[in-house]
This record gives C-alpha cells, structure tokens and sequence, in this order.
C-alpha cells in the first residue's frame, strides 16, 4: 500500500511513490498464469484484437489452462484458425460471444460450434460494440446511436427521435476482466500500443472489473513519455511480460 | 452500337474520379477496396481504415508484412508519413461524428430511397456477421454505393424495396453500377451518367425502379 503523509503545509507529500525503498505500487506479476488467477467460471471476460492484430494469445492460453469455464467472450471476431480465442472456443469454455464479425475464412471452430448450437451469440454494429465497452468503462448508463436504426440489430429497443434524427437505445457492456496486449508498460500499469494492434485495447481495460495486459517491454517507471501514454495505469491491474512473437496472418483469403 | 459494360477496376476507376483533393474516405471491403488503386497520385485523399488507422496507404510489398499493421479486411498494409494510430472508440465517433467525408461501399440491394441492404442475406443457415457496416452507411457526409447494377441471375439490385435484412435507412447518397452513375434525390433515383452504348430507355428497362433522366 502507499502511506501518503501530510506534508509540512498540510498538503498530501507523494514522495513514496518516487522514492525507492518506501512502499510502491507495482502490477507487475511473475507468469501468465498469476495473471489470470482468480477467474471464475461465469465471467464475462473482454479479449482484446481485431483477427489477429492485438489478440492477447499467450494469455488466453493461460486462460485456458487456469480451467474457467461456462464464459462470456466479448471480441471483436470469433477466433482464427485454431490458435488463441479460436482454442478458448474449442476448449468448451464459452457459453456465448459478444462480437461484431464472427464468420470469416478461418472460423471453422465457432462456424462448427453456433451450427450446432453449442455457442450463444450476440452480434453488435462494430461501432456499437466500441461505444457500449467505453461508456461501460466511462459510467454511463446507456446512449442514443444513429446505428443500427431500423435494422433487425435493433429489434426490440427503445427509440427515440432527437433534432430530427433515429436514435437506437443501446447499453453499456461491463466485464469481470479484460485480457489485453500491449507493447510497453511500466509497474503503475501505464501502456503503450503497436500500431493497429491497438484496437479495442484501451478501452476494453476501462470497462473492466480486472484488467490483465501483456506486453513486450517492461520499463522503468519515467520511461513512457507521459505525453505518449495511451492508457493510464489507473485502467489497469495486473501486467505480464511475454517474449515478443511476429503477429501473424488471420482472418483473410490468402493468395496461393 | 454494343454497351460498354463497365468491369470491376473500371468502376473502381468512375468512383475514384468523384474523390475530391483533401478527402477523407472509407473503402468498404470487397469491391470498394480497388477503388485505393485508383485514386490519382497528385491529389492528397487520406484513407481511414475502421481498425484505428487514418492515412492509410499501400499494400505491404511482399517481404514487409507486419500484422499488427492490417486494414479492415486483415490484411496487411502501410501507413503515409502522418497518419495516426487510435483506438475503436475514437475510429467509430469519426465515422458516427460525421468526420468522414465520403465512405465506399458494396451492397446486395438500394432501394429508391436510398435504403442499404449489404450485410446480410438473411437465409435460415447463413452465419451473421455486421462489422462495421451499419456504423459506416450512417456515418459519413456522403455513402457511395458500388455494385453490379444486376445480380447472377439478371435481377436488378435496384429495388423498390429492399428484401435483404437492412443495414441503413435512406443513407446512401450516390450509386456507381457496371451500366451506370445513379443521385438519390428526394424524388427518386436520377440518372447522371450512362455507360456508352446503353440509353436512358434501355437502363430503365434493367432497372427495378422509375427512373429519372
């Protein structure tokens, strides 16, 4: 814990934080597996990536080996190939998927599974599925969105005309934890991203109960630029060094 | 005189001309991705890409792909010199903010009023899947529409109204098919250009929907 003491003027002194030796905050954790302890079956967990730029795969498969089971997936796909949120499928973890694009070229496993009626899903307006994970993360209740309007992706909610414009009612989505991959962060849990490996990363980590990022750098606090920082560490609560593996191709019709 | 049916990269050509000096445009997956191929080298059109890039650019040259730096249809690609990074949230409010200038995109079915059906074909064991589509039909200044003017089997595209499930209501502003350029006006569909060889009364003939010249 962090002791704050009253300064000479009655103001709070926040030397602890800076200085070594005194107590200090540090998110850091040892393995993948301390990363994703505590998961219970049931929970709603965010996975970050767009295919497979950003998809945290070392720590689903932690995931996947800590054994939670009967799990809520929030992503923006349903798994490439075999690997990754593909493998979480195939294990038998996931009761249902809240994503926007589930069917591509190598989907084969969720393909296999919702035909079977194995898998629940809830398919969301991209931009909708953006928005409710960041107002979640944000405190807000519910927002009014032009998406969606009279399509079957709205069946059902409330509506309402605002400055002679449709509005869709849609809701927040809150998880118990958001596995994320970064590229840089320090021991407060401040990131940064690599390029469009970015996607739902930071706002995933607002909207969630526990947020586990890996990166492939972990740095002296002070090394992040403060200007550059793109998620505060105040988002997220557990960190993980993983060795730096080539992202690799997902989600596409490859040329022969 | 035979019609000079547009092909592919030829449409993908028409629609690149419309794109002004300074634009900022999505191209949809499929069909409206060639248009990039298209765009004249001495105007400045930024490319948003709904995975969090602006300033798009090229394919990556073979050798030189970095999946972490992929368009919407994951494949991999480059950015300008000044492009940007960010997150969903922030690439969606630009589509949803109204930032964009143009977007691009394919469709099933238009209807007269300007109605988008392209996200799905709503049969029993067809497997959904949205993306960003609704988002974008609504979101940019202007929503350009290209596609075959008829399916496989010879039925205009163009219909009164759409019996593909919906992606959004009148927002498409302009229509590019293989025969012809199409305005959604509030009175109908206005005709404003033909493809050589093909007359107003032919086109009408093909199309689902009164025309106007």
């Amino acid at each position: 814990m962090i002791a704050l003491d009253r300064g000479q003027r009655g103001f709070y002194s926040w030397r602890a934080l800076i200085e070594p030796g005194l107590s200090m905050i540090d998110k850091q954790v040892a393995s993948v597996a301390d990363a994703v302890a505590g998961t219970d079956d049931g929970a709603t967990v965010m996975i970050g990536g767009f295919g497979g730029a950003g998809q945290p795969n070392e720590l689903i498969d932690a995931l996947i080996a800590q054994g939670a089971k009967d799990l809520v997936i929030v992503n923006n796909n349903a798994g490439n190939g075999e690997t990754g949120l593909a493998a979480l499928l195939k294990a038998g973890r996931v009761r249902k998927i809240i994503c926007s694009f589930p069917r591509q070229v190598d989907s084969q496993v969720f393909d296999g599974l919702y035909r079977s009626g194995k898998l629940e899903l809830e398919l969301v307006p991209q931009g909708n599925l953006a928005e409710r994970i960041r107002a979640a993360g944000a405190g807000i209740g519910g927002f009014f969105t032009p998406t969606g309007y009279g399509t079957e992706l709205a069946k059902g909610k409330e509506t309402r005309e605002i400055d002679g414009r449709m509005y869709v009612l849609e809701s927040p989505i809150h998880a118990d934890l958001a596995l994320i991959k970064a590229e840089r962060g320090d021991r407060w849990g401040n990131l940064t991203y690599r390029k469009a490996a970015r996607n739902f990363g930071p706002i995933m980590a607002m909207a969630a109960k526990r947020t586990v990022a890996s990166v492939h750098e972990f740095v002296e606090l002070g090394a992040l630029d403060p200007e550059h920082i793109v998620t505060p560490g105040i988002f997220v609560q557990r960190i993980v060094k993983v060795p730096r593996t080539a992202t690799g191709p997902a989600g596409f019709r490859q040329a022969a | 005189m035979a019609m000079n049916k547009l092909d592919r990269n030829q449409m993908a050509a028409r629609v690149a001309r419309d794109i002004p000096e300074g634009a900022v445009v999505n191209l949809g997956i499929g069909l409206p991705t060639l248009v990039a191929n298209h765009l004249p080298h001495d105007r400045e059109i930024l490319l948003h890409s709904e995975n969090g890039l602006l300033g798009m650019g090229p394919a990556a040259a073979p050798g030189e792909e970095d999946y972490d730096l992929i368009n919407a249809g994951k494949q991999p690609v480059t950015l300008l010199r000044g492009g940007a990074y960010f997150h969903h949230a922030d690439s969606f409010a630009m589509m949803r903010g109204g930032h964009l200038d143009i977007c691009v995109l394919g469709a099933f079915q238009v209807s007269a009023s300007g109605d988008l059906a392209n996200w799905h074909t709503g049969e029993a064991d067809a497997i959904p899947a949205v993306g960003g589509a609704m988002d974008l039909a609504i979101g940019a200044k202007k929503t350009f529409v290209m596609m075959e003017h008829l399916t496989k089997r010879g039925e205009s595209k163009i219909v009164a109204q759409c019996s593909y499930p919906l992606t959004g209501i009148g927002c498409v502003s302009r229509i590019y098919t293989d025969l012809a350029v199409l305005d959604v006006t509030p009175r109908g569909l206005k005709v404003v250009e033909i493809v050589d060889g093909l007359g107003f009364d032919e086109l009408q003939r093909l199309s689902g929907v009164p025309l106007i010249a």
